[in-house]
């Protein structure tokens, strides 16, 4: 009985920690640190400035900390963090597309001070938050508080342990749910959204949590590696596997914005500060199908058979809901939101795959998605009207008489997302299509018909933008300031070499497509 | 395989030079208005000189040496899947070249005149080269997959061009439907291409047609299957063809080019090209020929039933694409014959069209036929051309139709068999229909009492219009003659295709069939004369007439019977899930979103964004996603 | 085999019997003196911020305060394994524990300068 009452005391190893595998995480988490004491300590009139010094400084330190470390392949921190090919891709590709984040939230030639609030916790309406709207100032936490979410996300996809990378979804939620009610624009919108993405984001993370504790209670552990030992020995049931398989999933796909786990995207993207829905739509989602392939190809590498159905479905899903009801959104920001729910879909397709060439097609894919999405939100901000930004489809009607040069840059990213030959989406659909196929031809097949039926919302648009009659008083195109400019322009580049030249990528794909167990 | 050299390493400029002076058009804004048509116009031009200088290059090597690669670049490697950037210059992608370059040319040159006074005449032209370096890129890409490109651009061009006038909602619905029937085609190349990919490990016409020792029976026909779905798709033919004639609401030069000389024949393309997969796959090669009959009779019924002239054109198109899709379908040793109709209906369709837009021209945009007649005394030039059409469409002796389309039927009869016969006498009165309804045709418009309403003033055309007109309208007199000459054309195309036919055992005899064709011609004609050229025509569209003819107003029911199996269910669907999941969808642009979009305007606010019911998604989602997995794991 | 587990289950019962008489005892053996302060909301020494409709709210600052004190109260938590361990975890336990109050010591001071613990 003794047993019972005193805690047996084993010998505390400290784990070893590969400082230099994980820096990129140390930096950026030091950036943000920064970023909370120049917000305590540095005058408001010079705080935008320094913000923006320390963050992008932070993550291209970040960066280039990703680059040093590309041949590494270990696990750390007693096997609970694997810093490996794909981990590394993952992370660099969400500090490349937050950089140009941070750049967009940068703006402040299209908007009075920026498209950031200028102080949150005013009640909307106010005499104070009106006098506010007008002036340059701006919620300068929001670069801090983006330093945090991209944090979070470069430790969720290399997680091997399930706590950590609970951890690490909390770490990179809870900014987002904060970051989701900084519109400057539309403050009621905005906080609905942040509200909703707060109680639904709990709501999923509880489930993460509940799977978490029945795979605990299956495998005695909540390391991948162990659970996937556990699968392949035990004689013992598995119940408990695979409901804690199934609701861990329903955590990881919500965050990937995954159908039937959706619900939230149209609204949260609509509500959001149009850089911080960009910021969420690429980078959120990238981390997001690092994290669920690194479950998937490490932890229930020897389960495929029977999970694969679910991924299945959900794929068909995410292509349905995303193609058939992106058709009927007249908001732009709505239409995007479906699109992403679509592209989800089309990357689960290639995560079926399981063998090499899957992990590295997913790979490209969330590259490429990250940045033609990153730069449709950014187009996004410079189509504006008195109310701030235009996103209702009726005011870009006939966008090309006024700006060519926007309607044609948009035109790119659209045909890009529909998957058109000669620009980076539609090598990122060949290629996870192709690396699926063996596996999985009918699912190919129905990937095939749905973005047949997705290129038809795209298209409308296109069709929208240059041949339809502009509204009367329809709305301006602003100019955009340097980093706006620069974030564009890189995300434009990006698409379309990435469909006449995607060899470098591809190469870096493949190199990368190792998960270390 | 020969290496490019000379001035063929200059042929990637066929697909930039287009390319270049597409994106100058379109983004240059208004300052460029003024001479943007003529940059338009002179690219196909020197595209044109540059294909002749490219034709006789090739032509200077030795029969075994006209097939040239031209590399590129390598354009996409995953570990041991290749894929080039590159061109293949051979005798069949000559003649589209030619084709495309040539006909095209004289379009644009045409387009010139006839867009004059549209205020969108710039992008018009923007679009137009774009058309032309995507249907380039088509037929030059030496793999499937580049040509993959080319399909899904000229696709692309093809719906952008058919919403061109967007102001008319009958122009947007059309656009959608194009633009769906193309998709469907497409998602079958797609499918082809992972096919090709998954059993034969790469896309190149190099290792699929030519190292095809790995090609067995079944995978033959499941990518020859495919590729003529998205022949289908691209060429209108059954049961993709309902779009075509609706395309005729882009501006009458879009239909001369692209719906009717060169996109809409690049199935015949594919299908050629894929030549060694068909000649594996007996039963691929039968879809092929059945389609072809079903829809070269098809359109030649619907085509009588038309008051439109552009319509009649159309369908005569849909029905003349079907005669390529027979004789592509018969095998070896036609495959020339297909090809040599291709490039006559090029001229002559070009011509008719042409000339039908001239008409339209003259009569304030109306096309109705019924308000047509007696035209030949005011437009004697336009008059002129359409009946050099109208001569080669029907197979007048020594007219290209007679040299190109008797060919075919006789091919199908020495098919032998049953089927054959089945096929030849399809082929043969098709002959007899395309007689008819184009003697209607040229009746209605042409001879007869004016029909014209008052404010109508018709006039002849501008000389930068009649000239390409009589350009086209020869080259559909002599053309044919041109090509047959010695069967210098099939001997040309034998690199690509293969050898022609030996002359020989023939089913019927070539001159007694000659005779009965001509025959069948002269009753078709004599017939539509006796029912159209005798009697005034009614303004109105008679009633009570028989049944063929109402069906053949109706397009023997087709749209009906899509709307029937495919949009309202469509519809159905997309409200039923739209129920569960619309916020903030309002009726403003629906119109645009006919087909799946269909209905949901009445539904808007239905879903009113609570987070309680997001969550009790997620939670039936969460229930469906367990017992998804416990179900698969205890099954 | 149970054996062992049984002296926790009395345990429970037991708990569960002294809540149980206490809750019931006390309605006949307590005095019963009602004032205002007991019909108030139980939360120390907070007066509640009158609202025209519907219950009173505490003021916002009062929640602030209180998630304040979470987050230091997180941090005792935290020190306290860690004096326990203090000599299995070496230096090595030494060095993570001086980031993570560098860390809270950091969110003190934005509190502090932003004005989060002024009360007016």
């Amino acid at each position: 009985m003794s047993h019972l009452l005193l805690a047996e005391t084993a010998p505390i190893h400290a784990p070893s920690v590969a400082y230099s595998s994980l820096s990129p995480i140390f930096i950026v988490l030091g950036a943000a640190l920064v970023g909370v004491l120049v917000e305590a300590l540095v005058p408001r009139a010079e705080r935008y400035a320094v913000q923006m010094v320390v963050t992008i400084g932070g993550l291209t330190a970040a960066l280039v900390a990703v680059g040093l470390l590309h041949n590494t392949a270990e696990t750390t921190v007693a096997g609970a963090l694997a810093v490996d090919g794909a981990g590394l891709f993952i992370q660099g590709s969400v500090l490349v597309l937050s950089v140009m984040s941070v750049l967009l939230i940068a703006e402040r030639s299209v908007d009075v001070g920026s498209a950031i609030v200028a102080s949150a916790a005013v009640v909307v309406g106010s005499p104070t938050d009106r006098r506010l709207a007008r002036t340059d100032r701006v919620q300068t936490e929001v670069f801090p508080l983006l330093l945090f979410a991209v944090a979070g996300m470069l430790i969720f996809p290399i997680s091997n342990n399930l706590l950590l990378m609970f951890v690490a979804l909390e770490v990179l939620s809870l900014p987002l749910y904060l970051m989701a009610g900084l519109s400057r624009r539309r403050r009621l919108l905005s906080q609905e959204a942040a509200l909703k993405y707060f109680l639904l984001g709990a709501f999923a993370s509880a489930f993460f949590l509940y799977g978490l504790a029945l795979l605990y209670g299956y495998a005695n552990s909540v390391d991948l590696p162990a659970i996937l030992n556990a699968s392949k020995a035990s004689p013992k049931s598995d119940v408990l596997l695979y409901v804690g398989l199934a609701l861990l999933l329903v955590g990881l796909l919500f965050k990937a914005g995954i159908a039937p786990f959706h619900s939230w995207t149209p609204d949260v993207y609509q509500g959001s500060p149009t850089p911080v829905t960009a910021f969420m739509s690429s980078c959120t989602k990238i981390a997001a199908f690092g994290a669920i392939m690194r479950v998937l190809y490490v932890g229930f590498n020897a389960t495929a058979w029977n999970w694969r159905p679910i991924v299945w479905a959900v794929a068909i899903a995410s292509m349905a809901v995303g193609g058939i009801f992106g058709l009927t959104q007249t908001d732009l920001k709505r239409v995007l939101a479906y699109s992403s729910i679509a592209h989800a879909g089309f990357i689960l397709v290639g995560l079926v795959a399981l063998d090499k060439d899957g992990i590295a097609s997913v790979l490209f894919y969330v590259l490429t998605y990250g940045f033609s999405t990153m730069a449709a939100f950014g187009v996004l901000m410079l189509v504006r009207d008195a109310d701030g930004e235009a996103t209702h489809l009726a005011q870009w009607s006939g966008l090309a008489r006024k700006s060519p040069f926007v309607a044609a840059v948009m035109t790119v990213l659209l045909l890009s997302m529909a998957g058109i030959p000669l620009t980076s989406g539609f090598i990122a659909k060949f290629y996870v299509f192709k690396a699926a196929f063996h596996v999985a031809a009918p699912l190919v097949v129905i990937a095939l018909i749905f973005s047949a039926v997705a290129a038809f919302y795209y298209l409308r648009i296109v069709v929208l933008m240059f041949f339809a009659e502009p509204p009367e008083n329809g709305p301006t195109i602003a100019i955009p300031g340097w980093s706006t400019a620069v974030a564009l322009t890189f995300g434009m580049v990006v698409t379309v070499v990435l469909g006449i030249f995607p060899q470098p990528i591809l190469d870096l794909a493949a190199k990368a497509a190792t998960l270390v167990g | 395989m020969n290496t490019a050299h000379g001035i063929q390493s200059a042929a990637w400029l066929l697909v930039a030079l287009p390319l270049f002076s597409a994106a100058v058009l379109l983004l240059a804004g208004k300052r460029a208005d003024k001479w943007a048509h003529l940059v338009g116009a002179a690219v196909p031009v020197i595209l044109f000189i540059y294909a002749v200088m490219l034709f006789f290059s090739v032509k200077a090597e030795s029969k075994g040496n006209r097939e040239i690669n031209l590399h590129l670049y390598q354009w996409i490697v995953v570990g041991t899947f290749k894929v080039d950037a590159g061109f293949l210059i051979d005798p069949l992608s000559m003649v589209f070249v030619l084709l495309i370059t040539g006909v095209g040319s004289l379009i644009h040159i045409y387009a010139v005149g006839y867009m004059a006074h549209d205020p969108g005449r710039r992008r018009f032209f923007g679009y137009f080269n774009f058309f032309i370096a995507v249907m380039l890129l088509l037929v030059l890409a030496n793999n499937y997959l580049a040509m993959y490109v080319g399909w899904e651009g000229v696709g692309l061009a093809s719906y952008l061009l058919i919403s061109f006038y967007f102001d008319r909602p009958t122009a947007a619905t059309a656009g959608n439907k194009a633009f769906f029937a193309n998709r469907v085609g497409d998602v079958g190349l797609s499918i082809a291409i992972m096919v090709m990919f998954a059993y034969l490990g790469s896309t190149s016409y190099a290792d699929v047609l030519f190292g095809n020792a790995k090609l067995t029976q079944g995978v033959a026909a499941a990518i020859g299957l495919m590729l003529l779905l998205a022949a289908c798709g691209k060429s209108g033919q059954f049961p993709l063809q309902t779009w075509l004639p609706d395309a005729m609401e882009g501006p009458t030069p879009v239909s001369a080019l692209i719906h009717a000389a060169t996109m809409v024949t690049a199935g015949v393309y594919l299908i050629a090209r894929s030549a060694p997969i068909f000649d594996v796959s007996q039963a691929a090669r039968t879809a092929v020929v059945i389609v072809g009959a079903i829809t070269l009779l098809y359109g030649c019924i619907c085509a009588f039933g038309q008051d439109d002239l552009k319509r009649v054109l159309a369908y005569s198109t849909v029905s003349q694409i079907g005669y390529m899709f027979l004789a592509v379908g018969l095998g070896p040793g036609v495959y020339a014959i297909g090809i040599m109709h291709l490039v006559g209906h090029g001229f002559f369709k070009a011509a008719l069209f042409l000339s039908s837009g001239s008409v339209m021209h003259a009569m304030n945009d109306r096309i109705d036929m019924r308000r047509f007649g007696g035209l030949w005394r005011v437009m004697p030039i336009t008059y002129f051309v359409f009946v050099c059409g109208y001569l080669a469409i029907i197979g007048f002796p020594l007219a290209t139709g007679f040299w190109t389309k008797d060919k075919i039927i006789e091919a199908a009869l020495d098919k032998g068999g049953t089927s054959g016969w089945v096929l030849g006498i399809c082929a043969l009165a098709g002959a007899g229909l395309t007689a008819f309804y184009m003697t209607r045709a040229l009746v209605m418009t042409f001879h007869g009492e004016r029909r014209w309403e008052d404010d109508v003033h018709p006039h002849e055309a501008p000389s930068s219009m009649t000239l390409p007109m009589i350009v086209l309208g020869v080259a559909s007199l002599v053309g044919g003659y041109l090509l047959v000459f010695g069967g210098g054309f099939q001997h040309w195309l034998e690199p690509s295709v293969g050898p022609s036919v030996e002359e020989g055992v023939h089913t019927v005899s070539p001159v007694v069939l000659t005779l009965l064709t001509l025959v069948v011609v002269a009753l078709g004609a004599l017939g539509a004369w006796v029912a159209f050229g005798r009697k005034p025509i009614p303004i109105t569209q008679p009633v009570g007439v028989s049944p063929i003819t109402t069906a053949a107003r109706r397009n023997i029911y087709a749209d009906a019977f899509n709307e029937a199996v495919l949009q309202r269910p469509g519809q159905w669907l997309s409200r039923a899930l739209v129920y569960f999941d619309n916020r903030g969808v309002d009726g403003a642009v629906t119109g645009l979103a006919a087909g799946f979009g269909g209905g949901s305007a009445r539904l808007k606010r239905s879903q009113t964004g609570f987070v309680r019911s997001y969550a009790l998604s997620m939670l039936a989602g969460s229930v469906a996603v367990v017992a998804v997995l416990l179900a698969v794991r205890f099954q | 085999m149970l054996a062992p587990y049984l002296p926790i289950v009395l345990l429970f019962g037991l708990a569960f019997a002294f809540a149980f008489f206490s809750v019931a005892i006390a309605p006949f053996t307590g005095p019963r003196r009602y004032n205002k302060a007991k019909l108030e909301f139980y939360e120390c020494g907070i007066e509640p911020t009158p609202q025209p409709q519907g219950p009173n709210r505490f003021p916002i600052k009062y929640f602030l305060t209180a998630m304040l004190f979470i987050v230091f109260d997180i941090e005792i938590i935290f020190l306290y394994p860690y004096a326990v361990a203090n000599k299995a975890l070496g230096l090595f336990g030494l060095v993570e524990i001086v980031i993570f109050i560098v860390t809270v010591f950091v969110a003190y001071a934005y509190v502090w300068r932003r004005g989060g613990l002024d009360w007016d």
